[in-house]
């Protein structure tokens, strides 16, 4: 099943895979060869693909997947490989999703679901974080 | 007639010129390589971003529930034009030619008595529109400071326009830059990118997708992000263009100079030629009347 990975500034990987798994908005799915066609938004977190046996990762935020009859294509906004990911990285991450909450909560207006959805992105982010062995801020909520 | 020290200089003042336009066709030509290249590996992105942006879009437009950045604000009375332009000059008719389009684009806009607001993007654009449209100047966003495009530079872009939108700034946005063809053409540009405008070329896919979450959520969360691939996309093709205009300018710069070498060494030396013969005369007349 072909699979692939890009981000607005590079296509990262583009390979034979055996299968995917995707961090989908929804929660993880697993995609193997003739999946039904689905298109699934990506929340912050980390897509497993493997290949011959090999798994590799990658830390993606904000985008989605196209499952097609021919294969998987992630578009992501930011996709970095698990094995590059720097505390940069992460901060930077992390600094953009705190940056967006407090936007939400000064724009909330008695509206509490776009801070809630922002909240969400960001314990999401703390989980990535969690997963792969860096440490972030503690979010102020 | 000038005289041979001045002359000189004047050659000599010329080679220098000459030198500086060379190399900066070689650095045009070094940056234009790597920008091309950004451009090329954004491709895949934005193009299959379009293709299932279009899907949902083409299905949830008309619907009472589609998001205002694909259905509109139900009015076209205010514009927002982006002008993106280079923060440098000495790129030929580059700045030129996007400042045109987006000058006759505000004046059509406003001879239909709509409003007219615009933001610029790179310094050089700015200056060239202050004076007609000074008023209708909302924001600038300055990219002299960034020496590698990258999408959060985009992002900016889109988060300052869609924050306009949220605030009901405008009802129509629309970016201006320059296409990228090859080195001698580039092409001025207008693109509408609030509200989404679904590509004429685009024709349904036979695959039925499975959505997940469901269509409306994917459409509400992927509108703001095809705001900023689209700005990315026109960024990108903009940096390859600027960096063909300044090397074809610098091109001909670089050939002007040369000719003009030859025409003042041709002067120069009939010049000294008839110094040289003057003063002959002048002896040898000198020596007939002793």
């Amino acid at each position: 099943m072909q699979f692939d990975l890009v981000s607005p500034e590079r296509e990262l990987a583009s390979m034979d895979a055996a299968s995917v798994q995707i961090p989908g908005a929804d929660g993880d799915m697993t995609v193997m060869a003739d999946h039904a066609p689905t298109i699934t938004t990506l929340r912050p977190g980390v897509l497993r693909v493997e290949v011959g046996g090999n798994t590799h990762e990658y830390v993606v935020t904000g985008g989605f997947a196209e499952i097609g009859t021919q294969g998987v294509s992630v578009l992501a906004e930011r996709a970095v490989a698990k094995t590059d990911m720097t505390q940069d990285d992460m901060d930077a991450m992390f600094d953009e999703v705190q940056d967006a909450y407090n936007r939400a909560k000064q724009a909330a207006d008695g509206n509490s679901g776009p801070v809630d959805d922002a909240a969400k992105l960001m314990a999401d982010i703390v989980a990535v974080g969690s997963e792969i062995g860096l440490s972030t801020k503690s979010p102020s909520l | 007639m000038p005289n041979l020290k001045d002359l000189k200089n004047r050659i000599e003042s010329v080679k220098s010129t000459r030198k500086i336009t060379k190399a900066m066709q070689m650095v045009a030509a070094a940056k234009l390589r790597r920008a091309q290249e950004a451009a090329e590996a954004s491709r895949p992105y934005a193009e299959r971003f379009t293709a299932v942006m279009a899907g949902l879009a083409s299905a949830a437009a008309g619907s009472d529930s589609a998001p205002k950045l694909l259905s509109g604000t139900g009015s076209d009375q205010t514009h927002l034009l982006v002008v993106m332009t280079s923060e440098r000059g000495l790129c030929g008719g580059f700045n030129t030619n996007i400042a045109k389009l987006a000058r006759t684009k505000a004046q059509e806009l406003q001879a239909a008595g709509k409003t007219v607001k615009i933001l610029t993007v790179g310094k050089k654009g700015r200056d060239q529109l202050k004076r007609d449209f000074g008023d209708a100047f909302v924001g600038h966003v300055d990219m002299s400071e960034v020496k590698r495009m990258s999408y959060a530079d985009a992002q900016g872009v889109a988060k300052d326009v869609l924050g306009r939108f949220d605030a009901l700034e405008f009802d129509v946005a629309t970016i201006f830059f320059s296409r990228f063809q090859n080195v001698v053409t580039q092409i001025p540009t207008a693109q509408q990118i609030i509200p989404f405008a679904i590509p004429e070329d685009y024709e349904a896919g036979e695959t039925l997708y499975d959505y997940e979450p469901d269509e409306e959520a994917i459409l509400a969360d992927l509108l703001p992000r095809a705001v900023a691939t689209a700005i990315f996309s026109a960024l990108l093709e903009n940096g390859a263009s600027e960096q063909g205009a300044r090397m074809s300018a610098m091109d001909n710069a670089t050939r002007n100079a040369g000719d003009m070498i030859d025409q003042l060494t041709i002067q120069y030396n009939r010049s000294r030629q008839a110094v040289i013969t003057n003063e002959l005369i002048e002896i040898i007349s000198g020596a007939e009347a002793l």
